[in-house]
């Protein structure tokens, strides 16, 4: 690991310039992908800002009353167990809980942060070796993914120069639900929806979101959700746990009178980004829930989807997965 | 002829070797760091850091430590090569098998993922810090009932683990366990041992707790 420079602050404002002013600086919070990757030389640091400390971790609910727009505030540093743990989050919106208790090891879940979550890096087997080309580690020396072993890697949202997967799985949730990231940064604080919040890889797949220079993440902010009665989270894996997805869909759905009035279908492990289902969710409005129904839209949510050769399986896996989540959902 | 030294001269001798192999590793780690700084695109432009180390004091089972660590040292690291404290085991050193597992204010971490220098005022728990006046924890205990373990080398991780999920939420099945075990890989697969063991604990039969 190359030599750093380690220092922490409890000042929003002094991270802000810290991280700003100097090209290769990086924050740490949790640690669980930076470390691995600063260990394996992927990424290179020559100043390391803990910001553990900042007063960014709390997490508040709001009642519709009072707050007509806003259902919950999670802070940037709420670990991933208390987020998933919390008594209104599993009640509110149980999805988000669902998608985090599904990734990662317990340890892991203490360690990560929301927002840490949120920056893992968009990867796979060949970003993390330094012994081989990479768009995203070295832009321009080529993709070994594609053509090579790629099995794990993304059919959605792919680019002739990158197809690796983003492995959130708690992003899926948040991105089905409408998840906004507040961010702040030298030129003063904006919100940004977390779906457009990640850049597709394109030309180039070095850039994964659109932060600017010394702008952090400071929270996540949840509408209210009427989507706790009907939702759900499935992921499908090699393993039963401790694994990343190789398909997994947030479906969530909003019924009134026997008809579905909003849909949400988000999915991971297929695509560059957590990717949500928006022509799936159109065929299921105004419609009576129903087998056939969900198959449907599990049909539509993977179009446009181009397989490579060992991945293939992904497109009619997603499919499934989509309409048993969905049937998940309606409690079948 | 036989060729005699002196006891004064061996003497001599031992600390001119050790001296030289000393400066020999001295030089060795510097011409490796500057080769590792020239690969880097981070130090490009001649700009080579020293090594930047850190005060940090917290506590290790009870105990105070205050100790200097360069600013990559991972926790685990620290434990185990500074303060001999070596029953956290090194497996993967990513994260991926859990037998760095301890505690830090309660909770488990993988110690192999977080830097030392990162833990001031924090209180650490290990493996040797279970057992209280030469009694095992009741959890030490039902891993050696239950022959928990075969090479034993995840299994202070597997303990702290365990003993973590006591206050944890985690359902009352087999299956729940295994799922909250998740993060200790146990190669020789010990694995219905192990949950025979958390779950005699936890049914209360002996009175488990930190």
């Amino acid at each position: 690991m190359h030599p750093f420079k380690y220092g922490k602050t409890v000042d929003l404002k002094e991270a802000i310039n810290q991280l700003g002013s100097q090209p290769k600086a990086n924050l740490i919070a949790g640690g669980t992908t930076l470390v691995d990757l600063l260990r394996l030389n992927v990424v290179t640091a020559n100043h390391l800002i803990d910001i553990n400390q900042l007063p960014i971790a709390n997490i508040e609910i709001f009642e519709a009353k009072s707050s007509p727009e806003i259902g919950a505030r999670i802070g940037a540093l709420a670990r991933n167990t208390d987020v998933a743990m919390h008594k209104q989050i599993i009640k509110n919106y149980p999805l988000i809980s669902q998608a985090i208790l599904s990734g990662a090891s317990p340890q892991l879940r203490n360690m990560a942060t929301v927002g840490g979550n949120v920056m893992q890096r968009t990867r796979c087997a060949y970003f993390r070796d330094t012994a081989v080309p990479c768009n995203k580690r070295e832009p321009g020396s080529g993709c070994p993914a594609i053509g090579g072993l790629n099995r794990s890697h993304a059919i959605l949202g792919t680019s002739e120069s990158c197809i690796a997967v983003h492995a959130s799985d708690m992003c899926v949730a948040l991105v089905a639900l409408d998840a906004q990231v507040l961010l702040s940064g030298p030129q003063g604080e904006r919100k940004v929806a977390l779906v457009d919040f990640y850049l597709l890889p394109g030309n180039h797949p070095e850039k994964e979101n659109l932060l600017k220079p010394g702008e952090i993440i400071v929270q996540v902010e949840l509408p209210h959700s009427p989507f706790a009665k009907h939702s759900h989270y499935l992921k499908v894996r090699d393993r039963e746990s401790f694994s990343f997805a190789l398909v997994s869909a947030a479906c969530a759905l909003e019924i009134k009178n026997g008809k579905i009035v909003d849909a949400r279908i988000a999915l991971g492990g297929v695509a560059t980004k957590p990717w949500r289902a928006l022509d799936a969710e159109k065929l299921l409005l105004g419609q009576s829930p129903s087998e056939g129904l969900f198959a449907k839209a599990g049909e539509v949510s993977i179009l446009g989807a181009k397989p490579q050769k060992s991945n293939a399986f992904k497109v009619e896996l997603t499919k499934r997965t989509v309409k048993r989540a969905l049937l998940a959902a309606v409690g079948e | 002829m036989t060729y005699k030294i002196s006891r004064r001269r061996f003497g001599q001798l031992a600390i001119a070797t050790s001296a030289l192999a000393a400066l020999y590793e001295y030089n060795f780690a510097k011409s490796n760091i500057q080769a590792l700084a020239k690969q880097s695109p981070a130090w490009q432009g001649g700009n080579i850091p020293k090594l930047t180390k850190v005060n940090v004091n917290f506590q290790v089972n009870g105990t105070k430590q205050a100790v200097e660590v360069d600013s990559r040292m991972s926790l685990l690291d620290c434990l185990r090569e500074k303060l001999k404290l070596t029953g956290s085991k090194k497996g993967c050193d990513h994260g991926q098998c859990g037998a760095c597992t301890v505690m830090v204010n309660g909770r488990r971490i993988n110690s192999c993922l977080t830097f030392a220098c990162m833990h001031e005022g924090d209180e650490i728990t290990t493996i040797e810090g279970l057992a209280k006046d030469g009694n095992l924890h009741p959890m030490q205990e039902a891993f050696i009932a239950h022959d928990g373990f075969q090479c034993g080398y995840c299994t202070p991780g597997q303990i702290m683990s365990a003993v973590a999920l006591l206050s944890e939420t985690c359902g009352k099945q087999d299956s729940d366990v295994a799922e909250c075990m998740s993060g200790n890989i146990c190669r020789c697969a010990a694995y219905p041992n192990i949950v025979a063991a958390i779950q005699e604990v936890r049914k209360g039969k002996v009175n488990a707790s930190l």
